[in-house]
This record gives structure tokens, C-alpha cells and sequence, in this order.
């Protein structure tokens, strides 16, 4: 099996403030997959992303991206790879059509070269392009800073949160165009804040204060989900999770979105459902379900 | 080099869209010329001033008659004595006072060349410079036609200036003001928009290319320079065409003097910017370091020879003040370059420390 990326024991230092940002990252990405590195604002993604884009020095370890190391081929690697940071980072003065044209000669390449890999997404910009870039929607300044980054034909793709403030529909349309990105031949990495997401990448790690919790594909996380998971739903959703909380058996509950998901230590859950309707719910339903990637990652959280 | 153009192009954009700023960056220094140049005009009209005559005799009254009519002048009124002068200026009133001693005309025929005396407020140098300048021709016109040619007495005009000794004329004021504009529009403008850059994430973008980021900073200097060389245009035009500036020497040689000044303040701006990592701050360092030392140390302004040595010797760090003798050589002395090549010298040995320093200072990355 060949890798894109290759990072053993990386870890990070910041001194101001003093913050462990990354500890003993260790993960590879295998050519031509779909990587999602999943956690919430401030866990390590940008950082990480950093350190594999050439931008940062790791302290400890080593990282290489498309069999360069980052720090010593950091000038062939530039050339190698394609980034699209967390913020929106283009020219705002500068037209649509500029900004692609610029960074196609900035890459020694032309837009007609690289047009088979980004045609799909320009396309829909194209209407647009006499536009100002600072003119643009989220979902459309999001598409061109993906076109930006895809024009010079990278092999290796970094995408730093990319639908972070996009509404549902983009985000969705921008997952079937990374899928489509993927089939071209393009290593990904995508970092995202959003659970739904995981599940549509190859692979996922999870990660937390700059430790990784755990690395595999979707569905092997949630296979792996070690306990029964029950979801309490009831009329009255803060009490329910107060007096749910005091039934004796629970190992783990927390609210998720309008029900309450509860895994139990032993025992069964029919106690839990008569102890509820002494204390006052009587329309409390209880239901066995299949654990989400959010329950995974809450579960690792613990 | 397809790359450069692009980025050339791409800057291009940048300073011709920004609508404001362009007009700030071309007509600042218009505006600035124009205002120094007509504040500082030698054309004075109505200078308020006032007449002590001490003698009130044919030749006195016939001196004071005409200055009173004199159009410069605006006659306030005979004084009595010295101190009368001296309340007027207290207050503001007069902007010159002439005193004409006792016995003038007598003094006259007993040949004992006679002293008129002529107090300016120099608080305002061109006006007084110029009241002082009036009134000696009248003085001389007055000796001329009164006593003759050859008269062997001759009336001795001793002018004083009050509150400032130093007066300095326009034709310093121009190669300053060129030294000012060049500066300010070379170190401010470079440094804020490389800086805005690293605000904007561009630079993140930029870095993460095989294109090399020091050379997309060069490239951002070229509207600058472009920018600047116009501005230099406009300022040499006004300047000599409507501010009567003297253009003695090479047109060739004080262009790329000029261009030697703009480039070294380019590298100033690209080495600030290295060094900061927002517009506000690079703004800071660039009017503090730069707009202040260039005005005070330059020499337009204050002599540095009247500072106290310390200060002289930090006046050799500020470019300007050696772009500024070089001026003056070429415009006014009209002299060639064998008289300021150790000027040049110091403008290229400073452009080549800022340019070393942004090279070894360059970070290749974020951090």
C-alpha cells in the first residue's frame, strides 16, 4: 500500500500562548483516498495542516507528503501540493477570472491545463466571472478558492475546513465534487468541525487537544462502538436528562439534538424506562439505535 | 519571468482599484507641493508694517512716502518711539517695522552714514525676508536718486529678524519636499501592502507555491517605483514651472538619483514588512521611523547644523538628508556627480544593508 502522507510522532509547541497543540501525531493517508481529520475549533487541525503544507516546523518528528519530507524538500513539495486555508484567502479585488488566471501562472501552468480537474466547479462560477472575488457568495468564493488550489494539477490536496459557513446545500454539492476530485487521482486531506461529514471521507481521524483519538474508516469507528445505545426522547427534555442522569446503572448520557443518548454500565434498559415513568414521564419512548459518528467521537471524548 | 509579469500585473490591479489610495498616492504629493510652495512664495502682498521716524525731515519723510506707497506694504501708522514698534509686533499688528534714526538727512550731509534699521517678524521668514528685501531697494532707489551715483555716502540698511535667525528659502524647501514624497510613498506604501498580505492569508497561499515569495515581494515594489518616478515627474514640473525652482544640472543625473532614493526607501518598506505582521503596525513603524526622522533630519526644516552633536550624528542614518544634498549639488549648483559621489555611496550602501537584512530575515514559512 503506498502513502501520500506519512506523519509519525509530530508534535507542537506554541509559546505564546503556551499551548500543547500538537502531541505524537501519528497517521498515514493512503494514495488516492478521502482523509478527514475530524474535531472540534481548536483541537490542532490548522496546525497540523500547517506543518503538512511546509508552512510550520514540527518540534518533534517527521511528516512526508508525497514521499518529501516537509521540512527538507519543502521547495519541491510547494509545487507538489495544493492548499485551501481555513479562511477565505484571494484576491477580493481581483476578478474571478484574474484570481485563476493568476495562480495558473503562478504555478507555471495555464487554466486550459489544468481545466479537466476544476471543471466541474468552475463551471458553476464561470457566469460569474468578471465578478470581483470579494463580490462573491460563501458557497462561490468557496468553489473558487477550490478551483485555485486544484488549477496547477497538485497530487496531494489540503483542504483546512473548506465548508466551515457554508450552508447545507453547498456543503453537500462540495463533498460530491471532492468525490469526484478523488476519482481524478488526488490524495485528500480535509479537516472539518462537522460529524454528518466523517462519514464521507475514507478514512477519519478524530482528534482532540492535538492528540488523535482514533484513526479508521466510518463505519469500522462505529462498529467499533462498544455498548448498546439507547436514545430517551420525552416531552420534557431538560428534566428527562436530569433524572436519567440519577438512574443508577448509566455509564454515558448526553442530549443530542431533541432526544437523549444513554449507554448503560449492566442491567437492563426496561428499569431505566420504569424508574422514568415513577419519576414523572410517563410518554417517555425509549429506542435501541445505531450509534452516529458523534456518538463515537463522544464516547472517545470521555 | 511569465510569473513575475503576472505578479506585476497582478499589483497593478491592486493600486489601480484602490481608488482611494491611488488618489491619495498621486495627489498627496501634488497637493503637499503646491502647499508648500505657494506658503512659501516670496510674493508678499499687504505686509502690514509700520514706520518709526525719528527724524521727520525731507529725507525721512520722503523714505517713509515710499514705502507708503508702496504696494507690498500696508502702512499701519507712524510710530513714536522704538517701543511703539515694539507693542505692535507683541500684538500682532505689523509684520515689519522701519526705524529711521534721528537727524537722518543731517547725518546724510555730514556724510556719517546714517543706519536705518528694519525689524521683521520672522516668525513668518518669507514675508520678512521679503519686507527686509523691499525696503533696502527703496532705501537703495531713495540713495540712488537723492544723493546720486557716486555719492560717496551711502545709507546703511541693517535688517533684524525677529524670533527665527534662520531663514531658509524656497529652493530648499523643493529637493526636501522631493525627499519627503519619495520616502513617504516608498516606505509606507511597500510596507502596508506586503503586510496586508500576511493579513489577508494571501500570504499563506503564496508561500505554498513554487514561486519564490521574495520574489513576489520585488515584484510588488514595481507600481511603487512606477508610482514614485510619476510623482517625481509632477513634483520636478511644478516645481521648476510654477515655483520658479532653478534647474541648473542634468535632468538624467537627478533621475536616477531619484530612483536610487525611491529604490533604497522600497527596501526600507520590504524590510519593515518583513519584520511586522499587521498594516497598523507597519504604518506605526513607517511614519514614526520614517516620515519624522526625514522631516527633522533631512535639513529643509531645521538646519542640522544648529543641532547638538547627537542628533547630528543620527541625521546621517536618515537617507533623505544625503538625497537632499544631492539635490540641492544638481538643481541649484548645477554640478556634476564628482562632487556627491560619496552622497550616492551612502543612499546604495543603505539600499544593500536593507535588502541583505529582508534576505537573511525572510521567513520562508509562517513561523
Amino acid at each position: 500500500m503506498n502513502y501520500d502522507i506519512e506523519v509519525d510522532n509530530i508534535s507542537k509547541q506554541f509559546v505564546k500562548p503556551d499551548v500543547q497543540a500538537l502531541e505524537d501525531i501519528n497517521f498515514n493517508v493512503k494514495t488516492g483516498s478521502l482523509f478527514g481529520l475530524i474535531g472540534a475549533d481548536g483541537a490542532g487541525k490548522t496546525t497540523l495542516f500547517r506543518i503538512l503544507t511546509t508552512l510550520l516546523l514540527a518540534d518533534n518528528g517527521s511528516a512526508k507528503v508525497h514521499g518529501r519530507d516537509v521540512v527538507k524538500d519543502f521547495k519541491i513539495l510547494r509545487s507538489l501540493i495544493g492548499y485551501m486555508p481555513g479562511r477565505f484567502s484571494l484576491y477580493t479585488d481581483l476578478s474571478v477570472e484574474e484570481n485563476l488566471q493568476f495562480f495558473a501562472t503562478l504555478h507555471k501552468t495555464t487554466i486550459e491545463a489544468g481545466y479537466h480537474l476544476i471543471k466541474d466547479i468552475y463551471r458553476q462560477i464561470e457566469p460569474f466571472k468578471n465578478r470581483r472575488a470579494g463580490q462573491l457568495s460563501g458557497g462561490m468564493k468557496q468553489k473558487l478558492a477550490l478551483s485555485c488550489a486544484l488549477i496547477h494539477q497538485p497530487k496531494v490536496l489540503f483542504l483546512d475546513e473548506p465548508t466551515t459557513g457554508v450552508d447545507a446545500v453547498s456543503r453537500k454539492e462540495f463533498w460530491n465534487m471532492l468525490k469526484n476530485i478523488k476519482n481524478q487521482g488526488v490524495t485528500i486531506l480535509v479537516s472539518t468541525p462537522y460529524m454528518d461529514e466523517a462519514v464521507l471521507c475514507d478514512e477519519i481521524a478524530l482528534i482532540q487537544n492535538g492528540k488523535i483519538l482514533s484513526i479508521a474508516p466510518p463505519s469500522t469507528i462505529i462498529a467499533q462502538f462498544p455498548d448498546v445505545l439507547y436514545s430517551v426522547s420525552g416531552s420534557q427534555i431538560g428534566k428527562l436528562l436530569e433524572d436519567v442522569s440519577k438512574f443508577q446503572d448509566i455509564k454515558s448520557c448526553f442530549s443530542f439534538g431533541d432526544t437523549i443518548h444513554v449507554t448503560l454500565n449492566q442491567g437492563d434498559i426496561k428499569g431505566l424506562q420504569k424508574e422514568l415513568i415513577q419519576r414523572g414521564h410517563p410518554e417517555v419512548v425509549i429506542d435501541t439505535i445505531v450509534p452516529t459518528i458523534e456518538d463515537c467521537f463522544i464516547r472517545l471524548m470521555q | 519571468m511569465k510569473q513575475f509579469k503576472a505578479f506585476v500585473i497582478k499589483e497593478f490591479y491592486h493600486v489601480l482599484r484602490d481608488k482611494r489610495s491611488l488618489l491619495l498616492l498621486i495627489g498627496l504629493p501634488i497637493v503637499q507641493i503646491f502647499l508648500f510652495g505657494f506658503a512659501l512664495s516670496n510674493e508678499v502682498k499687504n505686509a502690514t508694517i509700520m514706520i518709526v521716524d525719528q527724524s521727520k525731515d525731507a529725507a525721512s519723510l520722503s523714505i517713509s512716502e515710499k514705502i507708503r506707497n508702496n504696494d507690498n506694504f500696508h502702512f499701519v501708522g507712524f510710530g513714536y518711539a522704538y517701543k511703539d514698534a515694539h507693542t505692535a509686533f507683541m500684538r500682532g499688528e505689523i509684520q515689519a517695522a522701519v526705524i529711521i534714526p534721528p537727524n537722518f538727512q543731517k547725518s546724510i550731509l555730514r556724510r556719517e552714514n546714517p543706519t536705518i534699521q528694519i525689524i521683521g517678524d520672522a516668525t513668518d521668514p518669507n514675508t520678512a525676508t521679503a519686507v527686509i528685501n523691499y525696503v533696502t531697494v527703496i532705501t537703495m532707489n531713495f540713495q540712488r536718486q537723492a544723493l546720486g551715483m557716486t555719492s560717496p555716502v551711502s545709507i546703511d540698511v541693517r535688517n533684524h529678524m525677529l524670533y527665527n535667525p534662520e531663514l531658509k528659502g524656497v529652493t530648499n524647501f523643493v529637493p526636501g519636499l522631493m525627499a519627503l514624497v519619495l520616502m513617504l510613498i516608498g516606505v509606507l506604501m511597500t510596507s502596508v501592502s506586503i503586510v496586508k498580505e500576511k493579513e489577508m492569508g494571501t500570504m499563506e497561499i503564496l508561500l505554498v507555491s513554487p514561486f519564490h515569495p521574495l520574489a513576489a515581494i520585488i515584484a510588488k515594489a514595481v507600481p511603487y517605483l512606477l508610482v514614485s518616478i510619476f510623482n517625481l515627474c509632477m513634483i520636478l514640473l511644478i516645481s521648476i514651472h510654477v515655483l520658479g525652482m532653478p534647474m541648473e544640472g542634468s535632468y538624467f543625473l537627478l533621475f536616477s538619483m531619484s530612483v536610487l532614493l525611491i529604490i533604497t526607501a522600497l527596501s526600507m518598506g520590504l524590510f519593515i514588512s518583513n519584520q511586522t505582521s499587521s498594516q497598523q503596525v507597519a504604518m506605526l513603524i513607517s511614519l514614526m521611523g520614517m516620515l519624522l526622522p526625514t522631516m527633522l533630519f533631512t535639513g529643509f526644516m531645521f538646519p542640522i547644523e544648529n543641532m547638538p552633536i547627537p542628533l547630528q550624528i543620527i541625521s546621517n542614518f536618515a537617507a533623505s538628508k544625503w538625497y537632499y544634498i544631492i539635490v540641492k549639488n544638481i538643481m541649484i549648483k548645477g554640478l556634476g556627480v564628482a562632487y556627491f559621489w560619496k552622497e550616492a555611496l551612502v543612499l546604495v550602501g543603505m539600499t544593500i544593508f536593507f535588502i541583505v537584512m529582508s534576505l537573511r530575515r525572510f521567513k520562508m514559512r509562517l513561523a
